[in-house]
């Protein structure tokens, strides 16, 4: 049985994954980071004031939403929807950053660093930098800056600099270089704010850690709902945070969890996000784990109609879950993410995020394989208000 | 005594510095990358640091994130910078240092790599491995606090790296005064030579670091010169002219 407590190890290790592969400059910071991580975090001062912000700020507990007319259209499984999409900012990255920033201010550093995908960890950053009065800055891809235009918006609203990265493919891959470099330069003052569970230990950890509120949450809501453990989770990842946080607290219940990359056009089209079901072990930003690369192991681009699943590599606990098997792992395509959105938009009445919609789509396939005694929680991730713009440009016209 | 130990006491006899030069390898293209490293070495560098092309340079200024790109637009991979060593491994007695991130090492294989690069006649790597027998080259950053300067001391041989700035590479301003303290504590923790590097471009600067140093390493003015003759047909003399300058200037009065 898959030891969930063993990992990582005093290095950061899940398994053969993850790790500190950075640059000398970068060390002390991260090991100093690691410190005040395992020092600051167990305090209840800390816990306490975190709890609050989660609380009164970002409007936890999200709800667990029986998805009523949905499972009924599909005459299969139950499937609730946990509706990270409802906390302040639209997605649960809010989670992470009020953990991260909160640290931050303990450590006594007020710059802000992050890199955004979708824009809504650039967004959660953004706004938690705000909340604190802290300088933040945030590097965005010119391609994700162009796609994700309304959240360019908020971050400048709320007073942050966004720094246009137009190396590479111009999305999140690039946007996290530019960051690492901005941040080796800054690294004495600056605390940077990763947004997923991927990056040097400690941070697949402390993000994980930080997001596992939202399983923490669906199960206390499912056992008072029906007396029951869920029978399968179901969670998009790009990186791989949202479906950490969800799949976590579970990891020693008899609970089936599947993730769900970005297949982009098609696998087989090698235009794809599709690192752990077509990707190979490497290292990228700082830890060993499942990345899109050639033989010779340059990294290539990602691709998906959303920015937030666009990403080359993915969080090292999920390679190690993949390779033990207590998760799995499959891909849905732009189109199937597409229908799914609209299928939710009009029986539900809820606009998902693009990146959430790829869970949706899972979970209507395996909804139909089961009865109603079943019940699938899909994680919600994100609402959908910053994808309308490309979702009409893809529908043509065909609401 | 390996390459590497023996131009450190040769040029110690000489009072000179030693002039390290690092060079995006297959850049702008393998038989002109040759023809400028060999020229280079002709012309006084000390010793070459042969980097391999990455897709993100996340350590690199964008100098360097360029002339990685233009190599990689040639298809520069692993095995054609190993080939590159031993062609001037066949021509140069100079010491070679590989350079490169670690994803193209461990998608060649890391035993492999390290085979390779022995065979090749390289000097020296600048990632880890145990039982490798190649000198291993390592960064000491100027946020490395002291304990940690005598760990990775206590594990690297050839030289220390110190670099000389929080930043990337190519990365504008000198702070000599600093760099002088962090070299006083290096050498309180060791005794292997200490070659400096990061926003190293002028001769003055090559002139003021070799007061306090064993050499200096140039990277990004190198290559934003081979950036701005990528058309000449003289680019390689360009370039010795440029070691010859920068090498003058860490010969000791």
């Amino acid at each position: 049985m898959y030891n969930s407590k063993a990992y990582p190890d005093t290095k950061g290790h899940f398994g053969i994954y993850g790790g500190r592969y950075v640059a000398e400059t970068l060390m002390p910071a991260i090991l100093e980071l690691e410190a005040a991580y395992f020092e600051f975090t167990p305090k209840s001062e800390f816990q306490d004031e975190l709890d609050m912000l989660l609380r009164d700020f970002a409007g936890r507990p999200t709800p667990l939403f029986h998805a009523k007319r949905l499972s009924e259209h599909l005459s299969g499984a139950t499937i609730y929807l946990k509706r990270e999409d409802l906390t302040h900012t639209g997605a649960h990255k809010i989670n992470n950053t009020l953990g991260q920033i909160l640290l931050a201010k303990w450590m006594g550093k007020n710059k802000i660093i992050a890199e955004t995908g979708a824009g809504q960890h650039g967004v959660a950053t953004a706004t938690t930098a705000a909340l604190f009065g802290m300088d933040c800055r945030i590097f965005m891809g010119t391609e994700d800056i162009r796609r994700q235009a309304p959240n360019v918006q908020r971050m400048k609203l709320l007073g942050t600099e966004v720094i246009p990265v137009d190396s590479g493919t111009g999305t999140l891959k690039d946007a996290m270089n530019e960051a690492m470099r901005y941040w080796v330069g800054a690294v004495r003052d600056t605390f940077y704010v990763i947004g997923s569970v991927a990056g040097p230990h400690p941070y697949p950890v402390m993000v994980r850690d930080f997001q596992k509120i939202i399983g923490i949450e669906t199960k206390e809501q499912m056992q008072k709902k029906s007396g029951c453990l869920p029978d399968m989770l179901i969670a998009c990842v790009g990186g791989g945070s949202n479906a950490m946080g969800l799949f976590y607290p579970f990891m020693d219940d008899p609970v089936e969890m599947i993730g769900i990359e970005a297949a982009g056009e098609s696998i087989a089209s090698g235009k794809h996000a599709a690192t752990l079901c077509a990707g190979s072990i490497g290292v990228l930003h700082g830890s060993k784990s499942y990345i899109l690369q050639t033989d010779d192991g340059q990294i290539e681009e990602a691709h998906s109609i959303s920015a937030g699943l666009d990403y080359p590599g993915v969080g090292p606990e999920h390679a190690l879950l993949k390779d033990s098997k207590r998760a799995s792992y499959v891909s849905i395509r732009d189109d199937q993410a597409l229908h799914a959105l609209k299928i939710l938009c009009k029986l539900e009445g809820i606009i998902p995020a693009l990146e959430s919609a790829h869970a949706v789509a899972q979970a209507m396939e395996e909804a139909k394989k089961h009865s109603d005694d079943y019940k699938i929680v899909v994680n919600l991730s994100g609402r959908g208000d910053k994808d309308l713009g490309i979702i009409f440009s893809n529908l043509n016209g065909g609401v | 005594m390996n390459r590497l130990d023996k131009i450190f006491t040769d040029l110690k006899q000489k009072n000179e510095k030693a002039l390290v030069g690092f060079v995006t390898a297959g850049d702008p293209g393998i038989p002109e990358s040759l023809e400028i490293i060999l020229k280079m070495c002709d012309a006084g560098l000390n010793i070459l640091e042969l980097g391999t092309p990455f897709s993100d340079p996340t350590a690199d200024g964008p100098v360097i994130q360029r002339s990685s790109a233009r190599a990689l637009d040639k298809g520069i991979k692993l095995k054609d910078v190993l080939e590159m060593t031993y062609t001037i491994r066949q021509k140069s007695d100079i010491p070679i240092i590989l350079f490169g991130y670690y994803n193209p090492i461990h998608a060649f294989g890391i035993p492999s790599f390290y085979k390779a690069a022995t065979k090749a006649g390289a000097d020296g790597v600048t990632s880890q491995w145990p039982d490798n027998n190649l000198p291993l080259i390592r960064l000491v950053a100027p946020t490395t606090p002291k304990e940690r300067m005598a760990k990775i001391a206590a594990t690297a041989s050839g030289f220390l790296y110190l670099v000389s700035k929080t930043g990337v590479t190519g990365s504008d301003g000198l702070d000599t005064d600093n760099i002088g303290s962090y070299v006083e504590s290096l050498r309180n923790v060791s005794k292997l030579p200490i070659c400096v590097g990061f926003g190293i471009s002028s001769p003055d600067d090559v002139a003021a670091i070799s007061t306090i140093a064993d050499g200096v390493v140039i990277g990004s003015a190198f290559e934003r010169l081979i950036e701005d003759n990528l058309d000449s047909p003289d680019i390689a003399t360009i370039l010795a002219d440029k070691v010859s300058e920068f090498k003058n200037a860490t010969i000791m009065k």
